[in-house]
Parts: C-alpha cells; sequence; structure tokens
C-alpha cells in the first residue's frame, strides 16, 4: 500500500508533554502543576447565558465571522481595556474556535511558501507547527532569563532577514510569565516599522497582568496597522472547554482569515458565542476576583522558591512560574520526571516549550492555594534530596 | 490591603500572618496591625468555624423564623430585637425588609425543643404578632461554600 502520510505532517515533532501525560495520568494522587488552564468554573452568570441560549433553541449556525453582537462587544472590550478603536468590527474582528484556531489561520493567511516567522521561545507549543504547516520557515529567537525572557530589540533586529514577514509576540507569555512593558514593546515596535514587518500578538493572558496593566503593541503608534492581535475567553473567563477565541486586525487580513475559517470551521460554537457576550457585558468583576488570586498564588510561589534556594526571575503574568533548575546537574526533563515519579507533583519541562527551556521548570498555579503549599513542601524536600546526592 | 485581607480571611480564618504577609506582599506587622485595628473596631468580629453538623453524630435542629412585631416608640425594632437574641439558642436576628420584620434563626436539639422555644418564649413576648417557623431539612450551601459534594477537579494533568 502507498504510504497514506503527508510529510509535512510526519515530520513535526509530538509534543513534548505527551510522555508525562501518560505517566502522570496513571498516578490520581499526583498533584499537578503541569496545567495549563484556570482551575476557576466559568462563573456562573455565564454558564448560565449559555444555557439560556439553548433553551431558546439558538442551536444553529452564526454568521462565519461571530454573531455580530459579539463581534461589537469585543470591539468595545477592547476599547475599554487598551484603548483600541477597531472602527468596523465587523471587518475587523473574527471570532475564532479558541485563540489556536486564530494562530492557525493568521499564519495561513499571511504566509508565501519560505517566508520567514520569526518566533521567540520559550513559548506556547502552536506556534512552530502551525507556521510550518503553513509553509513558514520558523526562525527562533530564543530568549534569556537575563532579559527576564522579554524581547529585545537587538535579538529581534539579529533575527530579521530580506524573507522575514511575521513577529509572533507572545506576552503575557506561556511558560515562563514573562510581560512586556510598554518601553520594551516601543523599542522593538521601531525595528518592526523599519523593516515593514507584521506582528501576531497572542494576548491570551492579556487580563493576568500584576504588574501594570496590559499593553498591547497594537496600541503604539503605526502598529494597529501591522498587528494581528489575537485574544480569547479561556484564561480571562475561566472559558477553556468552550473555545472561543478572536482575531482582530486590518481588514484585509481577517477578510482572508475569514474565508479559510468559514471553509475550514463554519463558525465558533453558537452557545459558546451567547455565552462570551454576557461575559464582555457583565464579567469584569470575576477577572479581577480571579486574578485577585493567582496574584496571590504567584508570590506564594515565588516566596516558597526563595526560601528554598531556588533560582526564578518575578514573572508578572499568565499564571505560571520558570524556575531555574541547572544547579542539579539534570536535565528538565530528568527533574521533572524524578519529582513526579518520587514525590508525586506534575510539572512540565521546560524544553517542552523550546530548546531554550533546558534547565527550567514550568509551573502552574492554577491550582488552589492548599494543593500548592503541599507541593512546595514535596518540592523543598526533593530539591534539598538533590542537593544532599550532588554533594555525596 | 484592608479588604484584599478581609477575603482572604473571611473564606480561611486559619491562615497565619506570616503567610497572610506573602500572599498579600505586605511587612508581617502590616497585616497584625491591620488585624488588631479590624478587630478593635469590631469589623472582626469573631475567626469561627463552618461544621456542617449533619456528618457528626450530634444531632440538631436548625429553623428560619419569620416573626412580625409591633416597633416601640423611640426604639423602632431594636428593643425587641435585642430582646430576643439574648436568648442563647438564637443564632442569628435580622432586621428584614417586606412581609415580616424579624428573621431568627434558631438551633435547638430537637423539634420539640425548637417548637417549646417559640410557643413558650418568643410568641409569648409582648411585641411579638405572629411567628412563622420554617425547619431546614438540608443544608447545600452555607457561607458560600457548598456542604452537599466535593468538586473534583476534573482538568486533564497536564496541558500546555
Amino acid at each position: 500500500m502507498r504510504n497514506p502520510l503527508a510529510e509535512k505532517v510526519v515530520e513535526i515533532k509530538p509534543s513534548g508533554i505527551r510522555k508525562f501525560f501518560d505517566i502522570a495520568q496513571e498516578m490520581k494522587d499526583a498533584i499537578s502543576l503541569g496545567v495549563g488552564e484556570p482551575d476557576f468554573d466559568t462563573p456562573w452568570h455565564i454558564r448560565d447565558e449559555g444555557i439560556y441560549s439553548l433553551e431558546k433553541g439558538k442551536t444553529f449556525y452564526t454568521s462565519n465571522a461571530g454573531l455580530k453582537e459579539l463581534r461589537e462587544e469585543i470591539g468595545n472590550y477592547i476599547y475599554r481595556k487598551q484603548g483600541i478603536r477597531y472602527e468596523h468590527p465587523l471587518k475587523e474582528i473574527l471570532v475564532t474556535v479558541g485563540g489556536s484556531e486564530a494562530i492557525d489561520i493568521g499564519f495561513r493567511a499571511m504566509i508565501n511558501p519560505g517566508d520567514e516567522v520569526l518566533i521567540p521561545q520559550p513559548s506556547f507549543v502552536s506556534y512552530e507547527p502551525c507556521a510550518v504547516m503553513a509553509g513558514a520557515k520558523p526562525v527562533i529567537i530564543n530568549l534569556k532569563a537575563e532579559n527576564e525572557f522579554r524581547l529585545t530589540a537587538r535579538e529581534l533586529e539579529e533575527a530579521i532577514t530580506d524573507r522575514t514577514k511575521l513577529l509572533v509576540l507572545p506576552f503575557p507569555n506561556n511558560p515562563t510569565g514573562a510581560i512586556m512593558e510598554r518601553k520594551d514593546l516601543e523599542a522593538i515596535a521601531e525595528v518592526i516599522i523599519k523593516h515593514d514587518i507584521y506582528v501576531m500578538s497572542d494576548e491570551i493572558y492579556s487580563e493576568l497582568s500584576y504588574k501594570e496593566k496590559h499593553v498591547s503593541i497594537a496600541q503604539l503608534p503605526g502598529m494597529q496597522e501591522r498587528t494581528i492581535l489575537i485574544n480569547g475567553f479561556s484564561k480571562a473567563f475561566a472559558m477553556t472547554g468552550w473555545r472561543l477565541g478572536y482575531a482582530c486586525g486590518p481588514e484585509n487580513i481577517i477578510e482572508q482569515m475569514i474565508k479559510i475559517h468559514q471553509f475550514a470551521i463554519m463558525c465558533a460554537p453558537t452557545t459558546s458565542q451567547y455565552a462570551a457576550i454576557e461575559a464582555l457585558k457583565n464579567g469584569d468583576d470575576d477577572v479581577t476576583e480571579m486574578c485577585t488570586a493567582y496574584n496571590q498564588r504567584r508570590r506564594f510561589l515565588l516566596h516558597a522558591f526563595r526560601e528554598m534556594g531556588l533560582e526564578c526571575f518575578e514573572p508578572y503574568g499568565a499564571f505560571y512560574m520558570f524556575p531555574c533548575i541547572k544547579e542539579f546537574g539534570l536535565t528538565s526533563d530528568e527533574f521533572a520526571m524524578r519529582f513526579l515519579k518520587e514525590e508525586r507533583v506534575a510539572v512540565v519541562p521546560g524544553t517542552a516549550f523550546g530548546d531554550c527551556g533546558e534547565g527550567y521548570l514550568r509551573i502552574s498555579y492554577a491550582s488552589s492555594l492548599d494543593n500548592l503549599r503541599t507541593a512546595m513542601e514535596r518540592m523543598n524536600r526533593f530539591v534539598s534530596k538533590l542537593r544532599e546526592e550532588k554533594k555525596g | 490591603m484592608r479588604e484584599a485581607l478581609l477575603a482572604i480571611i473571611e473564606r480561611n480564618s486559619r491562615i497565619d500572618i506570616k503567610e497572610l504577609a506573602i500572599l498579600l506582599g505586605v511587612e508581617e506587622a502590616a497585616v497584625a496591625n491591620e488585624l488588631a485595628n479590624m478587630e478593635a473596631e469590631g469589623i472582626i468580629c469573631g475567626y469561627h468555624t463552618l461544621i456542617d453538623w449533619e456528618k457528626t453524630s450530634n444531632e440538631k435542629v436548625t429553623a428560619l423564623i419569620e416573626v412580625r412585631v409591633t416597633p416601640q416608640r423611640g426604639q423602632g425594632f431594636d428593643s425587641i430585637a435585642e430582646r430576643i437574641y439574648q436568648y442563647p439558642e438564637v443564632q442569628s436576628v435580622y432586621l428584614i425588609s417586606g412581609g415580616y420584620d424579624l428573621m431568627v434563626i434558631l438551633e435547638g436539639k430537637t423539634l420539640r425543643e425548637v417548637s417549646a422555644f417559640v410557643s413558650d418564649k418568643l410568641s409569648t413576648l409582648d411585641s411579638v404578632l405572629s411567628a412563622a417557623t420554617h425547619f431546614i431539612l438540608k443544608k447545600y450551601k452555607d457561607h458560600g461554600t457548598v456542604l452537599a459534594r466535593k468538586k473534583e477537579d476534573e482538568r486533564e494533568m497536564i496541558t500546555p
């Protein structure tokens, strides 16, 4: 029989977290700090609106780009939160199946074969494979701990060639928790404009920003017209399972994205769209409440790491810590595997998010304070044991 | 810090001062001061424990009593409320808007004990016009905490 598979797909490495997943799944009593989604339930009034829409029989397709009211509310929300005005929300905003779909079709709408896409790493697992499947040549920028994993203008400048088309800007960042402040963004915006490239700004964690209000690169002069802004409901409103995100950007790009979305997906789930309208209209207090809880846990973990003498920069975004474990002479993989087997705590090796994540762990604090307390006791014990081993 | 502090200890009053300071990102002394101040100001009135008595062998009956009363000149409802809340079996007394005046929450060992309180003590008070007693059959949620079932974490163990 002929080989049924597409080479391009076969060549893509499977996600690095798979084997952990399989082992962790067997250990029912393990504490997981490996989860990339909120531990909160979707606020009840939002769920209620979804249920109500079902009761009313709103079970049909919506327009391809999403409910008109939802797109208008997204426009209002972005203006309210970040001061970015999309004058024509019906042409500049597309509702997608999670932020992930927006990433995929964003690449597909913009990439010609051989175009280079700059991907700072460590970062979310989807950018590189999606860029490759869209025919791009991914160019990885290895972010550095000494810069608190922010992207600097210099790093950007050095990675740009004549073929560079697009920069992926994933901040607040999964897995590092790094943010880009206004001054950082201004420095790279200058480079972007100088070289006439575009930006895919994945701001799915925008609401979870603990230092100052999140700044989007699209807020800066001359940037809105060259930015695809991606966001969604998963992290801000604890709505991961509803699979709902959106992309905002220049009309000409969104128009092409709608075309792909229309043929591949038809439309995002209708129930989720009705619930999302409620989230945007009446969900600000829920977001604040969840954000306060995350921030407290963030301080708790940072303090715990400092107490056990583990090197970790203070992350100001998302719900991840990215401690350095190089002192133990183990790879991230080895550390995470032993930590899971010996102490029954699951974390994700930094290498799952790019080679430069070697020597780091992603620790999620989307978990109750009680869990975090127990996990940190175990981590303290484990770290002491490793230090003893190293001495002996 | 006050509201943030209250929000935490309203849910868990057992968190120690050291950890409160970490969670709030402030000094321990500041937390201790703020707690002392709020105790002095009567904002913090106690550090109670939420107990689901159903799960113990201890028998308890709780009743909500809607009480209609005649307010007294110059005192409104305060003196009658005070008269009622002196009884140790009375857990709570609220002044309520709507069809009746006071909501009294009463705890007793048996149905008979609660009934006796209502008929002998409460209803015989001069200003009490009527009392309607509702016995609580099951507590699903109390003080913002669901008692009926423990929620499992249904998330996948590891996700990107």
